[in-house]
């Protein structure tokens, strides 16, 4: 076995310790460590956006990390979208409701991309929501429900009075000065 | 797909990675992991030892004094597009940004790696290009600077020694009056450019040019300032026909033949997205300054 490290970390709001070989990325640590299977695995080359998390509240490629990386951050995997285990997030409402998840693989990397997105563009054009989705690839080859499904997500939010972002959607740490 | 066997190491301090780098053999520097980490996911790269810069300390920051912007370089390419000084100042650099990756990679994604890793389709490496921005290096004995004409040693591989590692780039500024256009053909939103072209203008209102820096990134294995297009332009009126004649020479570039295009192809895209960004670089230059940040 190669050499290992200890790290700490909150995924989804739970937080976790263990112990890692320091090669492991941080999919394949969430997936076969963590039993958090709902991050997907495509290329394991940062091209098709499957594995997509948030850290520390910015979408990320989780096959271009490692998980000694995570030590001390936070994570949102597609796990803790939903606010309970028999209710939807209003974004994955929507994609259930237009037909957005298609053969589903390619969902849990473009829910997280979308969270980031619309936390941040509330209310986004048609073209601003597929320049955002243009980073996780879909081979069913169908965009249009995806994108009807985000605009339509993109409306309940901005009517809900407080629309509710999953714990470790928030973004931590400020930018550097401007 | 998964990265072979190594020793991770986390400096905290740029002497420590310093000292990391002149004391292993075979080691990589970590910094956004958009380049190297599917290079070891690919094992392309098989080193005995990864030295993570994302704890070293004081290497993410954005300041602007004077004249000049210094970036250091383990600052995201989100920090810099979500900058109010670039914007204002350096705004070819906001839209070339946004061509940069997606979200999800411009977040991790560092500077320092970028100019590194040297792609020569890369954006930020035709900015500092077309910028003569100055690199920062650190070594086992000190600092130096680097030119960045001088930077690119070879494609893709940077005249660093093994032992040093870029801290910082500095940008100079161009006359609140200049403008600018940063445009690039892939076939993909967010793909590598087959090739790009970066333009900064000056000129007396607008018409006879004063200053000029045109740039082609992915044409050759480095950007390629296009020089004879920079002498025909300055100190003339502006015109279509200017631009169209002065772009010709771009055909004479030499260029990269591989399996995303002929070098012919790339040469006709030098001639064309470089009259473009002149072009649209020209046509901002009728907008009031401050209108022209996008």
């Amino acid at each position: 076995m190669g050499e290992k490290r200890k790290i700490a970390l909150t995924v989804n709001g739970r937080r976790y310790e263990d112990e890692v070989e320091v090669r492991v990325t941080l999919a394949d640590f969430v997936r076969g460590q963590l039993g958090l299977t709902g991050t997907h695995l495509g290329c394991e080359h940062g091209v098709c956006g499957a594995c997509t998390i948030l850290f520390d509240g910015m979408s990320a490629r989780s096959c271009l990390m490692l998980a000694v990386q995570a030590d001390g951050h936070e994570l949102l995997t597609v796990e803790g979208i939903a606010p309970s285990p028999d209710e939807l997030h209003p974004l994955q409402q929507a994609f259930h409701e237009h037909h957005g998840l298609q053969c589903g693989y390619c969902t849990p990397g473009i829910l997280t991309t979308l969270i980031e997105f619309l936390r941040d563009n509330p209310d986004p054009t048609e073209k601003e929501v597929r320049i955002a989705l243009s980073g996780n690839l879909c081979r069913c080859t169908g965009y249009q429900n995806i994108v009807t499904a985000t605009l339509a997500a993109a409306q309940k939010l901005k009517d809900s009075p407080e629309p509710k972002w999953p714990q470790g959607a928030q973004l931590q740490g400020a930018a550097p000065s401007p | 797909m998964k990265p072979p066997p190594f020793s991770y190491h986390d400096p905290q301090t740029v002497s420590e990675a310093v000292r990391l780098l002149g004391s292993l053999d075979n080691a990589k520097l970590l910094a956004g992991g958009q380049s190297l980490m599917p290079m070891l996911n690919f094992r392309f790269v098989l080193p005995d030892h990864v030295i993570d810069l994302n704890r070293v300390e004081g290497l993410s920051y954005i300041r602007e004094s004077g004249d000049t912007l210094e970036i250091g370089a383990m600052t995201r390419q989100r920090d810099l597009e979500f900058s109010g000084t670039v914007r204002a100042r350096w705004p070819i650099m906001h839209e070339a940004l946004l061509q940069v990756g997606h979200r999800q990679t411009r977040n991790r994604g560092t500077i320092g790696g970028s100019l590194c890793h040297l792609d020569p389709a890369a954006e930020l490496v035709t900015l500092a290009t077309a910028y003569d921005a100055t690199v920062t290096v650190v070594g086992p004995n000190g600092q130096r600077e680097i030119a960045f004409a001088d930077f690119p040693a070879a494609y893709m591989a940077p005249s660093i020694e093994l032992n040093e590692l870029v801290t910082a780039v500095r940008f100079p500024r161009w006359s609140p009056n200049h403008s600018y256009a940063f445009i690039e053909f892939s076939r993909r939103h967010g793909d590598f450019a087959i090739t790009s072209a970066a333009v900064l203008l000056e000129a007396e209102g607008a018409g006879k040019i004063t200053r000029a820096s045109v740039t082609l990134g992915g044409v050759g294995t480095a950007p390629t300032r296009a020089r004879e297009v920079e002498q025909a332009i300055v100190g003339e009126v502006a015109s279509p026909e200017l631009f169209r004649a002065a772009c010709e020479s771009c055909r004479k570039l030499e260029a990269l033949d591989d399996v995303h295009a002929p070098a012919s192809y790339r040469q006709h895209l030098a001639a064309v997205l470089s009259r473009r960004a002149l072009e649209k670089a020209h046509a901002r230059l009728a907008e009031p300054a401050g209108a022209r940040v996008h």
